[in-house]
């Protein structure tokens, strides 16, 4: 039993005990122990190293034609790499801002030099779903670029959503020209 | 008919509840005011360790099956995988292949301890025939579980145990290709024994509520064998016996943290590394080591049949157990001889577990062969007659009072009013 005068010492008020000390700290190393096993369990469901080692592919561009796009898959998700044309080019860049949903400057999605090349994550902002549009042959919508056959969003040459429901413009992957006629995303 | 249940919880969410659905008395009762034997010792732990082995068994079994392929082509491959690329993976693999380690080390040790103090005596003979129950579960269940990494040791294993049903006349062979779902464990009998394998611990799960709520209307036994006769031979559950598991647990965690941590092949065998092939058996074909005193009776009879039969009745004899000792003491400390030769027992099955690591050449063949004898003998000729012919020392009046070993009542400061906080 615990010397009487070693419990006068861990008191330090009427109501506060040793027990009670010993009580917190042993709650609190079971907490703790608990909550690091937890984290493992937690962790073991991110993604495996394997799935991180394929977070990035390269594309060779030469391929493409103008006014042609292609769908590459990144990380699970469809890529839309796209040659644009002159014409497509122009109708992006002149577009005034404040006819746009959301507002964004055709210079600001493509990398500068090579604005013939746009590169876009292709999920419609609405639900997920993937727009047609790469191949001259699909629907492009009234705008030229991407058309959402789920609920009918309509998005422009430079991927900027022009008509609902899809609330954002398509987002754009991180990616690199490596050298003019390839690209590295991710 | 049925009414709302008085709860005694102030907390109005607790009592809203516990009105409707007693969850919260039932665990008061249970678990917190629960009388329960005052003079414990550390063998008591054993069996909240194994509820906790299991529940680490469930956890880390069901992560471990989001990224294991049960498919021959990609089993090997996908534990690979675990190891190697998945967060913690190797982690919860250890966890989980030294936690069946575990798992029978604690549970071996719990039925020791139920053996060494009577407590398959009456009134708790289903009890412990439930738990000779769940023993069968938990052996089905590792012995499927180890197949599953699909090394050479898995699958000779798998071949070899489902071979054993091989042995009976006629039906044999029509079983074991029932039980293959083919003609040679492959693909089919990986899916099934993964399938089975993962099912198996929640039958295990529901088998262990049998056993507690068994335990908790007949109550525990205690080292003295002897009956609860009144309050003062009994403490509540809380604090004083969830401390003294917690207690047991650290110690636990300790030993298992140490084969996880430093040692996690310590148990298992080199083989399991190389993938299954069906045409190369290894030189040495061994089951994990909780297997092996079976194994070692299985060899050390030279009739298949009779062999096969012996082994599994190693085990079903445990059922009976309760009527084949025919002494009234529970507890062994009361029992002069019997206290002596269930240590002989213990090295019978120990020896046993030896031999079953050797190859059964030369003096292993006549080791196994004598402790099989002796571990038969043990339960059918030793334990009923013991039973008579024994004159078993005076039984203390009462938990409180003990009156053997020179004790006499305890220390006023043990009585069975809980203490209040100082």
């Amino acid at each position: 039993m615990a010397d009487p005068s070693a419990a006068a010492v861990a008191h330090h008020g009427p109501d506060v005990t040793k027990r009670d000390f010993l009580k917190l700290v042993t709650g609190a190393s079971a907490a703790i122990g608990t909550a690091a096993a937890a984290w493992t369990f937690i962790d073991y469901m991110n993604p495996s190293r394997d799935v991180l080692a394929l977070s990035s592919v390269e594309v060779e561009l030469t391929p493409i034609v103008a006014g042609q796009g292609i769908t590459v898959l990144w990380q699970g998700k469809p890529i839309f790499v796209r040659h644009r044309t002159d014409k497509e080019i122009k109708e992006a860049e002149d577009v005034k801002l404040s006819e746009l949903i959301e507002p964004q400057a055709d210079s600001a999605r493509v990398k500068p030099g090579h604005d013939q090349w746009i590169v876009l994550i292709g999920i419609c902002t609405h639900l997920g779903c993937v727009p047609l549009g790469n191949r001259p042959t699909d629907p492009r919508g009234e705008w030229g670029g991407w058309f959402c056959p789920c609920h009918g969003s309509q998005y422009d040459t430079s991927g900027r959503v022009r008509h609902g429901p899809a609330p954002l413009n398509l987002f754009l992957p991180p990616y690199a020209f490596e050298s003019d006629t390839k690209i590295k995303i991710g | 008919m049925a009414g709302l249940n008085k709860s005694e919880f102030t907390n109005p969410v607790v009592n809203w509840i516990d009105t409707r659905l007693p969850i919260f008395t039932m665990m008061q009762t249970e678990y917190g005011t629960f009388p329960t034997p005052r003079n414990f010792n550390y063998f008591w732990n054993f069996g909240a360790l194994a509820m906790v082995t299991m529940m680490i068994m469930i956890a880390t079994g069901i992560f471990l099956a989001m990224n294991y392929q049960p498919n021959a082509e990609l089993a090997f491959g996908s534990i690979q995988h675990i190891m190697r690329d998945v967060n913690y993976g190797w982690l919860l693999r250890y966890v989980h292949q030294n936690g069946a380690s575990m798992f029978f080390i604690v549970t071996y040790i719990h039925i020791f301890r139920g053996m060494y103090y009577g407590s398959y005596k009456s009134p708790r003979e289903l009890l412990w025939m439930i738990g000779v129950v769940i023993l069968l579960i938990m052996m089905a269940t590792a012995f499927m579980g180890y197949v599953l990494p699909w090394g050479q040791m898995s699958y000779w294993g798998a071949t070899v145990i489902t071979n054993l049903f091989s042995a009976f006349p006629i039906v044999g062979q029509p079983i074991v290709t029932w039980l293959w779902g083919g003609f040679s464990v492959d693909n089919a009998t990986l899916n099934r024994f993964f399938s089975l394998h993962y099912l198996l611990p929640f039958v295990l799960v529901g088998v262990v509520f049998l056993h507690i709520a068994a335990l908790h209307v007949v109550g525990s036994n205690n080292p003295l064998g002897i009956d609860v006769k009144s309050p003062q031979d009994t403490v509540p559950f809380h604090p004083y016996y969830t401390v003294k598991d917690s207690v047991g647990l650290c110690v636990f965690f300790i030993v298992y943290a140490v084969l996880v941590f430093f040692a996690p092949n310590f148990l298992g065998d080199a083989n399991n590394f190389i993938p299954a092939n069906p045409l190369q058996t290894p030189a040495d074909i061994v089951p994990e080591w909780y297997f092996l005193p079976y194994y070692a009776i299985l060899r050390s009879v030279p009739n298949k049949l009779l062999g096969v039969c012996m082994m599994f009745g190693s085990i079903l004899i445990l059922f009976v157990l309760p009527w084949l000792d025919t002494s009234r003491v529970r507890s062994a400390r009361f029992r002069p001889i019997y206290r002596q030769i269930i240590w002989v027992w213990v090295v019978a099955v120990i020896a046993l577990g030896v031999c079953g690591a050797h190859k059964p050449e030369g003096i292993w063949v006549v080791i196994s062969r004598v402790a099989t004898l002796y571990y038969f003998l043990h339960f059918l000729v030793i334990l009923p007659i013991l039973g008579k012919l024994e004159r078993p020392l005076p039984l203390p009046e009462s938990i409180s009072r003990p009156v053997i070993g020179g004790g006499g009542p305890m220390p006023s400061g043990a009585t069975a009013k809980p203490m209040e906080k100082a």
